[in-house]
C-alpha cells in the first residue's frame, strides 16, 4: 500500500469546510433575504460586487466551497451505492470545482 | 422474585446441518442483575448445548464476547437484560465479518490488519537490559494513553460502514493501535507504519461516520485517532511538496 | 435470508463461512447513520450556493445580466431556494465547528484543552464573522 496523495484533497476540502461554515450562512442571508426585503439596492450591490475586497471574497466563497462539495460528494456517493465509476467519479468532482474555480476567476479578475 | 422471563432471538448457522441461517428463540429467566452474556450462558447450560459463542473475563477487559444485540454491536457481558425487558433481545454475529458459526465470526483479516500496522513497540534505540527503563514524562504518557486502551473487540468494525462495504480498509482499531504507538514517545517506528496507514485503504477511506467511537466500550475514540493521523499525514505532504529537500 | 458462502482457512477446513450482505439501505438502518449521510448531503447546499454566487459573478459583468439575476434574487422560486438551503448550511457550520476539536488537538502538559472550548471559539468566530460581514454588505448599501 502506497502513501495517497489524498492530503492535496483533504486540504482543500478542509479549507473548504471552513470558509463554508463561518460564511456562507449569513452571505447566503444576503442575498436569499436582505436582498428581496430590499435592504440591499441593484446599485449598491453591483457596486459592492466591483470593489476589489468584495471580488476576493467571491472568489474565496466560490473556490473553497465547490471543492468542499466535490470531496464529500465524491465520497458520499459511493456510501450511497455507486459504484463502479472507478476514476470517472473524482475526475467529475476535483474537474467541476476546477472549472468552476478557472470561471470564477476569469470573472472576477477581468471585471 | 416473579418468575420472569425474556425472550432471546439468536442468529444460527450450523454449516455441518444446514447451508442458511435461521433465527431460533429461546425464553430464558429475567433477573435484574444479568447480562446477556448470562442469558446466552444460560442457554447453553441448561437448553441448547449447541450454541457456539466467544467469552472469556466477562468483565469487558477482554474484548471477547463482541456481538450485535438488537442490531448494535455491545460487548454481551455489557448488556444488561433490564434495559430491554420486557421487549425481546435479538441476538447476532458482529456485523461485517464472515460467520463461522452461530454467534463466532472469523476474525483473521482484522488480526491481519494489526501485523500491517506494527501494533508493537519499536524502540527509537534499543539499549540492554543493563541500562534501565526507556523513560516517560507523565504529559509524554497522555499523549498516547486513551489509544491504548483498546481491548481489540472489533466493535468498531461492526460499526463501520466503510469497512461494511470496503472490506479492504484498515478499519478504526488498527489506526488508533498505530496512533498509540506513533504518539508514545519511545517509539521509533512512525515512518514504518506511514506506508499502511497513510494510504488509500488507511486512514483515507475513512469519512468520519463516528460510529467507531460511539461504540467503544473503552472510550478510545479511534474517529478521533483517525482526523488526527490525517492532520499528520497532510501536514508531512506539504512538507515533502513546499520543501522536497528535507528528509522523506 | 440471502448470503454468499465462502471457503474458510485450512484452520476449519470443510465449514463454508456466511457473509452476509450490506443492504443497500444500510444507512436508513440507524439513526447515527441517518444524521451522518444527511450532514454528507449539506455539501449540495454548499456547492450549489458557490455555483449562485458564480453565477452572480458572470452576471455583475453585464448591466442587462446582473439587473436579471437582482430580478431573480427577488422572485419566489429564489427565496425558496434559499428557504431550502439555509438549515443544510447552517447544520453544516453547526457540525463542522463541534468535530473540530477531533482534528484539531491542543496539548497543554498533560491535559487536553477541552474540546468545547475549541468548538466554542469556532462558534464566537462565527458570531463575530457574520456579523461583520453583514455590517460590511448592509452598512454600505
Amino acid at each position: 500500500m502506497a502513501k495517497s496523495n489524498e492530503p492535496l484533497w483533504w486540504s482543500l476540502f478542509s479549507a473548504g469546510g471552513v470558509v463554508a461554515a463561518l460564511f456562507v450562512p449569513i452571505t447566503l442571508i444576503l442575498t436569499g433575504f436582505a436582498v428581496p426585503a430590499g435592504k440591499i439596492s441593484e446599485e449598491n450591490m453591483s457596486e459592492l460586487i466591483h470593489s476589489p475586497l468584495t471580488r476576493v471574497y467571491l472568489l474565496v466563497l466560490i473556490s473553497l466551497p465547490l471543492f468542499h462539495w466535490a470531496h464529500r460528494f465524491r465520497y458520499a456517493a459511493m456510501d450511497l451505492g455507486l459504484k463502479g465509476l472507478g476514476a470517472a467519479l473524482p475526475l467529475f468532482c476535483y474537474g467541476t470545482a476546477i472549472a468552476g474555480t478557472a470561471m470564477a476567476l476569469f470573472f472576477l479578475v477581468r471585471m | 422474585m416473579a418468575d420472569e422471563t425474556i425472550t432471546l432471538e439468536v442468529f444460527r448457522y450450523r454449516p455441518d446441518e444446514e447451508s442458511e441461517p435461521r433465527y431460533q428463540r429461546y425464553e430464558v429467566p429475567y433477573r435484574e442483575d444479568w447480562v446477556v452474556l448470562d442469558a446466552l450462558n444460560h442457554i447453553k447450560d441448561q437448553l441448547d448445548g449447541t450454541l457456539t459463542f466467544r467469552w472469556s473475563c466477562r468483565m469487558g477487559v477482554c474484548g471477547s464476547c463482541g456481538m450485535m444485540v438488537n442490531g448494535d454491536p455491545k460487548l454481551t457481558c455489557a448488556a444488561f437484560l433490564r434495559d430491554y425487558y420486557p421487549e425481546p433481545i435479538r441476538v447476532e454475529p458482529l456485523n461485517y465479518f464472515p460467520v463461522i458459526c452461530d454467534l463466532v465470526i472469523n476474525m483473521e483479516d482484522f488480526l491481519h490488519k494489526l501485523g500491517e500496522v506494527n501494533a508493537w513497540l519499536v524502540p527509537q534505540q534499543e539499549k540492554p537490559v543493563s541500562d534501565g527503563e526507556y523513560l516517560q514524562t507523565p504529559a509524554e504518557l497522555a499523549h498516547y494513553k486513551q489509544f491504548s486502551m483498546c481491548i481489540n473487540c472489533m466493535l468498531c468494525y461492526a460499526a463501520c460502514p466503510v469497512y461494511g462495504h470496503h472490506p479492504e480498509f484498515i478499519g478504526p482499531a488498527a489506526i488508533a493501535l498505530a496512533q498509540r504507538y506513533n504518539l508514545d514517545s519511545r517509539d521509533g517506528a512512525a515512518e514504518d507504519r506511514a506506508e499502511a496507514i497513510f494510504s488509500h485503504e488507511g486512514i483515507w477511506q475513512c469519512t468520519f461516520v463516528g460510529d467507531c467511537t460511539r461504540v467503544c466500550p473503552k472510550d478510545v475514540d479511534p474517529a478521533g485517532a483517525i482526523q488526527q493521523a490525517k492532520v499528520t499525514h497532510t501536514t508531512q505532504w506539504w512538507k515533502s511538496v513546499l520543501m522536497p529537500w528535507g528528509n522523506k | 435470508m440471502t448470503g454468499e458462502t465462502q471457503t474458510v482457512s485450512p484452520k476449519a477446513a470443510g465449514a463454508k463461512q456466511y457473509i452476509r450482505p450490506v443492504p443497500a439501505n444500510w444507512w436508513l438502518k440507524r439513526k447515527t447513520y441517518f444524521l451522518f449521510m444527511v450532514r454528507e448531503l449539506t455539501c449540495l447546499a454548499v456547492g450549489g450556493y458557490a455555483v449562485l454566487l458564480l453565477v452572480m459573478a458572470g452576471c455583475a459583468r453585464d448591466e442587462q445580466a446582473f439587473h436579471a439575476f437582482f430580478q431573480w434574487l427577488e422572485s419566489p422560486f429564489s427565496i425558496a431556494l434559499h428557504l431550502i438551503s439555509l438549515p443544510m448550511v447552517v447544520y453544516h457550520s453547526i457540525t463542522w465547528f463541534n468535530l473540530t476539536p477531533k482534528a484539531m488537538v491542543v496539548w497543554r502538559g498533560e491535559e487536553r484543552v477541552s474540546p468545547v472550548l475549541i468548538a466554542g471559539s469556532n462558534y464566537v468566530a462565527w458570531l463575530i464573522v457574520s456579523f461583520l460581514i453583514a455590517w460590511f454588505f448592509l452598512g454600505a448599501a
